[in-house]
């Protein structure tokens, strides 16, 4: 794992390192080098297999993390490759060339954090939400209480009972 | 009079659906060559509440999509509202038919991050639990496949039995379906009296179970017609379309978390999963079904190894102010499905900053189950659905 670390350090400019255990370490590049990098340890150190894609939304800065946790079933080992993305611009490059099964995850993505993969196969479809007219709602900014609220309750036409009092009058209607 | 010409109907298919020039089939419904129909979200043929849009021509599936969203309840999101250990009664939801995963990975994001060491007694009780989980899964699961082709009386058999392993779970953590036994730092409690004698009688009954659903299934010549051939997985799919668990096995890949990345105390257990290189939907039901059998061999070996007494539990701080330093991580085990990670991001304060679960269902129901559709019949769609394990909860979160 060392060994593969310093040459990627050689090769690309890396901003950050977190070695969590002997098989596992996330790595930080730039958005413009971390296509390069995922594709450079799929195809010369067999990271062939793609764990998984999320995103991690960092409000405060201004920023999206995103993860490619790549997995060499060789070495057993993974690696987890970051960048950090502009909230208000938050475009990446594609990748559905490398792996057919990330294309599902940039259309997850482009719909709960609204990153948008440009020329992905069926980006702009639906995956969970149907008709979504708020902001994307995995943002930070975007307030699952408040929403729950104002969408689902009080809704017009429902009332709330106290049971106690509903059910004594259910059982004893002359008292 | 000709039927064939006043349905025109065309035997050749041969001919259509035509490729256009970006290699995608052309398919035009109102050529009155294909037919759109829904299996889903309810129906008998599918894993839970999920939908698949079918483009038939005849009966030969030419485009599947795959629809979810049915069950989304945002799962990630509410974590992130929530304290710690706030978050163990939604991820047990994450996935309802196996929910031990999903609060063995979370108590070890956690676990991990935090610099917990967990008591040994409480690893080999973790791992108890994780293959119980395991057991009553598969005792629907194998036969599962089978009813998939109208055999359904092999999982009204494994549903008795999974029935005495959820009393068992009950006496043990409280709950049949929930559990929520293993928290941060340890379990919550140590095997209840006579527990191991009752299990074990429950295992006999497994036993007798694994046997007859060889004769009911294996040996069937339905079973065996329509399974075999049908839904092959070729090798070079399975880094590609993120193959997991008993379908990465089937197709001659070994991938079982337990044996290339230990966990708890597998390295002390002495088992070898089953692999084989058919990978159609009769070889996967034959790795699960060998599965079935490693679960309950692999029980026996907990509770023959185990430590009976010991500390169950370390020391944590007080759960309602807990704030875990910033930093990040992926753990994973095996469920019964195939690889079943999460991946934690953490910023210091009482609260997860992101919480992201990574099932094997995620790729198989989307991209792999949307490839192996294509040319097959749609009786079979049950099938190959079936055989790849996908649980809707898992996709959605």
């Amino acid at each position: 794992m060392q060994q593969i670390i310093q040459d990627i350090e050689s090769r690309f400019t890396i901003t950050d390192k977190e070695t969590r255990r002997n098989d596992l370490c996330f790595l930080t590049v730039d958005k413009l080098q971390a296509i390069s990098l995922v594709t450079y340890l799929r195809d010369y150190q067999g990271y062939a297999s793609l764990t998984l894609l999320t995103a991690v939304d960092w409000i405060e800065e201004g920023n999206f993390q995103l993860t490619y946790l790549l997995n060499n079933p060789s070495t057993r080992t993974e690696i987890g490759v970051r960048t950090m993305i502009d909230r208000e611009n938050a475009t990446m490059e594609s990748t559905h060339h490398l792996w057919e099964n990330i294309q599902t995850y940039q259309r997850e993505l482009k719909e709960m954090f609204g990153i948008d993969f440009p020329g992905s196969p069926r980006i702009d479809e639906d995956f969970i939400l149907e008709g979504w007219d708020n902001i994307p709602p995995y943002r930070r900014d975007f307030d699952t209480k408040k929403y729950s609220e104002e969408t689902y309750f009080p809704r017009p036409g429902r009332e709330t009972n106290d049971p106690s009092t509903y059910m004594k009058s259910k059982l004893y209607p002359n008292d | 009079m000709d039927i064939k010409k006043i349905f025109q109907i065309n035997n050749d298919r041969s001919s259509y659906p035509e490729i256009g020039e970006d290699g995608k089939p052309i398919i035009d419904l109102s050529s009155h060559k294909y037919v759109k129909i829904w299996q889903g979200p309810q129906h008998p043929g599918v894993t839970g509440n999920m939908a698949l849009e079918l483009t038939l021509s005849g009966d030969e599936i030419v485009e599947s999509k795959t629809h979810v969203g049915y069950l989304h309840r945002g799962f990630e999101k509410l974590m992130e509202r929530r304290k710690f250990i706030q978050c163990f009664p939604t991820c047990v939801r994450l996935c309802v038919a196996e929910p031990d995963p999903n609060e063995y990975l979370l108590a070890t994001c956690v676990e991990e991050l935090s610099g917990i060491e967990v008591p040994e007694t409480a690893q080999w009780l973790r791992m108890l639990v994780l293959e119980m989980s395991r057991l009553q899964v598969l005792l629907r699961g194998v036969p599962g496949q089978a009813g998939t082709f109208a055999l359904g009386l092999g999982y009204q058999w494994g549903s008795y039995i999974r029935d005495l392993i959820l009393d068992r779970f009950e006496e043990l953590t409280g709950g049949r379906v929930y559990h929520m036994y293993i928290l941060p730092g340890g379990v919550r409690g140590l095997l209840p009296d006579g527990f191991k004698k009752r299990l074990e009688e429950n295992l006999k009954l497994a036993d007798e179970f694994v046997k007859n659903i060889n004769d009911l299934m294996f040996n069937n010549i339905v079973f065996k017609k329509r399974a075999k051939g049908l839904g092959y997985i070729p090798k070079d799919y399975i880094d590609r379309y993120g193959v997991y668990g008993p379908a990465a096995r089937a197709a001659g890949v070994m991938r079982d978390i337990r044996k290339t990345h230990p966990y708890l105390k597998y390295a002390e257990l002495d088992f070898e999963p089953y692999t084989t290189t058919e990978s159609d939907v009769y070889a996967r039901s034959v790795v699960r079904w060998h599965d079935l059998k490693m679960t309950i061999d692999l029980i026996r070996q907990i509770m023959a190894k185990m430590p009976e007494k010991g500390e169950i539990k370390a020391p944590t701080p007080n759960v309602m102010h807990w704030r875990i330093p910033k930093g990040e991580t992926y753990v994973k085990c095996e469920s019964s499905r195939g690889e079943y990670g999460m991946y934690m991001v953490t910023d210091g304060s009482d609260t997860p900053r992101r919480v992201n679960l990574k099932g094997p269902s995620y790729t198989h129901a989307n991209a792999l189950l949307e490839k192996l559709l294509i040319n097959a019949n749609i009786a079979d769609t049950a099938g190959i659905m079936v055989s790849l394990a996908t649980c809707p909860p898992e996709i959605e979160r």
